[in-house]
């Protein structure tokens, strides 16, 4: 019977299975295979916090979901349409949000009463009628891999942990994509122990076969290449993105790159691209704490090094106090918080954008600072290298805000042109600048920056600290006057930074009914959810702010086109709290606070809300 | 190794280069007095640039020192120079650091970064001001007042277990410890320059007289009559002597240190010799800290070599671009599976 193709535009399916089932790997190996025919696609993980939760329990459950089109794709998807579920917690946990009438793959040799019971089935739902309403394909991956391995020298136990490889096959069928990418990377990977290698290759190859060859299989899906911008590209992850940009800012600028951070979920794959990148001159130091991270990155922006920290929430709170000395001695250092769900240890492995008022206002005293916001995985190299550029030009910390669903998410990358990059300008002051009475380390530029002046520099021996320094001269001062200069400089320095915000672009009508304002990750599913109602006819357009603080400085400008605000947060509404007070206007929100990103389709419904 | 040679090249400095010139604001009888001029006399001899000294404090009395010193200085917050201190030399190696701290800055807010940076043995002098007491906050207890000590915070006397800020960084395998008295401008012009010429963390212990708050905790040492009695100074090599008239000596008596009086029963040779290098030596001297049938050791009390944090990064470095070649971008950003969009 010849087997139909469909052409589709998009899809989104879901790789479901126990922590051990190397779920994450085989999403990351469909990511690779598709990124490499050309669709767009957007990926997030989702995986527990323990390492090995118990096999076969809901808590163990890991999974990887990607949507990859033909078009533009904005987000991981909302509904899959495909589920893979090698386990009957995997099928437990997922099935809910499976597309009604969508496939589900399931290794059925995993579904034992034990599993079952452990999973809270009361029947096999595979046979018993319950997945009516979907299409299932189960199949008995475990026993299909032993067979086909049956030669092989591996352990029994060895042969089953293929199993991932023969559904990462089936898929590669079902979507048409090619198997070879994935052959050369298990080569490659598993080069010391090649049979291991071909064990997977041969489980992978069976799998696509059985796909081809099986009657169970009647269609195959084929999306065509997306029409992305003419360039080469890669897929990236958010926390690899971020560590690239500050490589490239630090090359710009001719700096060293310094990275002082403490291990911390989802921000440590930073720290490790980092410390691979010794022969690009990247100094890492894994500090015995968070205080240390930040303090050693303080030290090293004071001897001249581009210095970076990095962390999530609950480290955050931790290196405030050191953020406070960052700015009162105005030394420029770019922190980076990879936000997950809170409060305290919260929810390490789950996203949430709830840091954003503890980035802008959380320090004692009147200390600002320049936030600056990613939007998308690919978003995090321009971000990083922003924050740089900028914390080097006004002589400022910067916190750059990501989080885990950007960070451990990934998408297609346009892969810069080294030599396009912009030029990073940095002056250290030389003895030409002392005067007779001195050097002044709090002498100012144009945009109110001190100069940077590099301990090793004969003639400009001065003391800096975090007791309050008397203007120019930097002199330890309680005088009531200057604490007022000081204070107002420091507001200022951050003011000025709007120079170098370029003017808002708003997605859609620059005028109409609803302007939903977003930051940070929720971009792809405003974008989404504003394309979907313009489809309809409503007058929505979408404002996507990437400096947090400050505002662009015609933030009121764009609003004051459009009769109604909405803002949609995974928080409880932070940003709405900022914006009513700069804008001084009523603001409708969307707020979840799941450890999940937005589902296009809840934006769209609060705006058909506001729209009556 | 007992002696560190180095070479000393003669810059023309002297004490009135690394003096700032503004107004000292310590207490008047302050022993940080002693320890400030004792370091502005030390370093020109040093043959270091003054250009090349940064001085990183934390918090505290002790932590104003920066501002004293007419070189690069960074007085930080409470407890963090030394983290801040291993980033400065991390970025520039060439830099001579110096972390100055207090028992309040270095043992107490800050004791997780002290014990770290001594067993990564970054090469920086970590200089403590131990004066047993708060000094800043106007006098409460700190980690390491004595049982008992009557203070702001401890008015019924401290029931504070304190730390012995020198055995800690044993404890924490310290490569250099000594140990100095702010009275004494011999032992601690010997300890400063021994320290600046260890490669890897160096550890000072001052015992240093808060006139104000904590006056005469220091009495039986520092007190000129009384000190040969109750103070020993260590020389490598040299057998544990001490008292007025060089008259008593150390010996292990049921595996701890026992005072001996020479003469008919003892000799020197009977005597325990130190020995920078012997951890079981160092740790014995320690032990004396708070014996009273024990004098207090001073002095040069460990000094061994182990490879600095610093030098192993930079080596690091070489080694890995000797292997990968220096990175340029487009090598990190083509590292990964490249497809093109024509």
């Amino acid at each position: 019977m010849a087997k139909k193709v469909i052409r589709i535009n998009e899809a989104t399916i879901r790789f479901a299975g126990d922590s051990g089932d190397g779920m994450q790997l085989t999403g990351t190996r469909f990511t690779e295979a598709t990124a490499i025919v050309g669709n767009d696609l957007k990926t997030i993980p989702n995986y527990p916090s323990e390492i090995r939760a118990p096999l076969g329990t809901l808590a163990g459950v890991s999974a990887f979901q990607l949507m990859f089109g033909s078009q533009r794709v904005f987000t991981p998807g909302d509904l899959p349409d495909t589920l893979v579920a090698m386990n009957p917690a995997a099928l437990k946990v997922h099935l809910k949000d499976l597309k009604k009438g969508g496939n589900i793959l399931a290794n059925a040799n995993a579904f034992t009463d034990k599993n079952l019971k452990m999973a809270g089935w009361e029947a096999n739902p595979l046979t018993d009628g319950s997945l009516d309403g979907y299409i299932v394909f189960s199949m008995e991956m475990s026993k299909l891999v032993g067979k086909a391995l049956e030669n092989s020298d591996l352990t029994s136990k060895g042969i089953e942990r293929t199993k991932n490889m023969f559904a990462l096959g089936v898929l590669f069928w079902m979507y048409n994509r090619p198997v070879e990418p994935t052959e050369a990377w298990l080569r490659k990977k598993f080069a010391k122990n090649p049979s291991i290698a071909e064990a997977n290759i041969t489980a992978m190859k069976t799998g696509y076969n059985y796909g081809q060859t099986t009657e169970i299989f009647t269609t195959s899906y084929s999306v065509e290449k997306a029409d992305l911008p003419k360039g080469k590209y890669r897929n990236i992850t958010g926390n690899v993105a971020v560590a690239y940009g500050l490589v490239s800012a630090a090359k710009q600028a001719g700096k060293e790159l310094f990275l002082g951070s403490y291990p911390i979920t989802p921000a440590s794959e930073i720290l490790h691209t980092l410390s691979g990148l010794r022969n690009y001159g990247v100094k890492t130091f894994q500090a015995e704490d968070e205080i240390a991270g930040i303090s050693s990155a303080i030290g090293a922006a004071y001897a001249g090094d581009l210095a970076v920290t990095t962390t999530s929430g609950p480290g955050m709170a931790l290196k405030t106090e050191a953020i406070g000395l960052a700015i009162i001695t105005e030394l420029p250092l770019v922190i980076v918080n990879v936000q997950r769900g809170g409060p305290s240890t919260g929810m390490p492995t789950k996203m949430e954008q709830s840091d954003l008022l503890q980035a802008v206002l959380g320090r004692n005293s009147d200390a600002r600072i320049p936030v600056i916001a990613a939007q998308d995985p690919a978003d995090c190299f321009d971000c990083a290298f922003e924050a740089a550029r900028i914390a080097m030009k006004y002589m400022t910390p910067v916190i750059l805000l990501s989080d885990g669903y950007l960070g451990q998410g990934s998408g297609p990358w346009k892969i810069p042109d080294p030599k396009t990059l912009p030029e990073i300008v940095v002056h250290h002051p030389d003895v030409s600048t002392r005067g007779e009475a001195g050097f002044m380390p709090y002498t100012r530029d144009e945009n109110e920056a001190r100069p940077w002046a590099l301990p090793g520099t004969a003639g400009l021996e001065h003391r800096i600290g975090g007791l309050e320094k008397e203007n120019i001269t930097g002199m330890v001062s309680q005088d009531p006057e200057n604490h007022q200069v000081m204070t107002d400089i420091r507001a200022r320095k951050v003011e000025n930074i709007k120079k170098d915000i370029p003017p808002s672009v708003v997605h859609g009508d620059a005028k109409g009914k609803v302007l939903v304002i977003g930051w940070g990750s929720t971009h792809g599913a405003i974008h989404v959810a504003v394309d979907r109602a313009r489809a309809k006819g409503q007058s929505v357009s979408q404002l996507h702010l990437r400096w947090v603080s400050p505002f662009p400085s015609d933030l009121k400008a764009v609003c004051d086109n459009f009769d109604e605000i909405l803002i949609p947060e995974v928080n409880s509404g932070q940003l709405a709290l900022l914006l009513k007070a700069e804008l001084l206007r009523p603001i409708h929100q969307l707020n979840k606070v799941r450890g999940e990103p937005f589902r296009a389709s809840e934006i769209e419904d609060k705006v058909n809300e506001i729209l009556g | 190794m007992s002696e560190t040679t180095i070479e000393i090249q003669d810059l023309n400095l002297t004490r009135k280069d690394f003096v700032p010139g503004n107004e000292v604001r310590w207490c008047p009888g302050c022993g940080d007095y002693s320890i400030l001029a004792n370091m502005q006399k030390t370093l020109p001899v040093m043959g270091v640039k003054k250009e090349n000294y940064a001085f990183i404090s934390g918090i505290g009395c002790s932590s104003r020192f920066p501002y004293y010193m007419d070189t690069y200085g960074f007085h930080s917050i409470h407890g963090r120079a030394p983290a801040i201190a291993s980033g400065v030399k991390l970025a520039n190696p060439e830099l001579t650091v110096w972390v100055i701290t207090g028992d309040g800055d270095g043992f107490s807010i800050g004791g997780n970064h002290m014990i770290h940076a001594l067993r990564r043995n970054i090469d920086m002098n970590i200089m403590l001001f131990n004066n047993r007491i708060y000094g800043l906050t106007k006098g409460q207890y700190s980690p390491t007042s004595l049982l008992g000590a009557k203070t702001k915070s401890s008015p019924f006397g401290s029931i504070d277990r304190p730390f012995n800020p020198s055995a800690v960084a044993l404890g924490s395998n310290a490569t250099f410890i000594a140990r100095a008295l702010d009275v004494d401008a011999k032992g601690l012009q010997e300890s400063i320059k021994r320290a600046q010429g260890h490669k890897g963390a160096s550890f000072i212990e001052v015992y240093q007289n808060c006139i104000i708050f904590n006056d005469g905790e220091f009495e039986a040492v520092e007190n000129k009559a009384t000190r040969p009695d109750n103070a020993l100074f260590v020389v490598h090599g040299e057998p544990m002597i001490f008292g007025e008239e060089n008259d008593k000596g150390i010996i292990m008596k049921d595996n701890h240190p026992k005072v001996v009086h020479l003469g008919q029963e003892w000799s020197e040779k009977d005597l325990l010799v130190h020995d920078e290098t012997n951890q079981i030596i160092t740790n014995l001297l320690l032990e004396m800290t708070f014996d009273p049938t024990n004098p207090t050791p001073f002095g040069v009390l460990r000094a061994v070599d182990a490879p600095s944090y610093d030098e192993m990064m930079i080596d690091q470095i070489e080694q890995v671009t000797k292997v990968k070649g220096e990175g340029t971008l487009e090598q990190l950003f083509y590292g990964g599976d490249v497809w093109e969009v024509k």
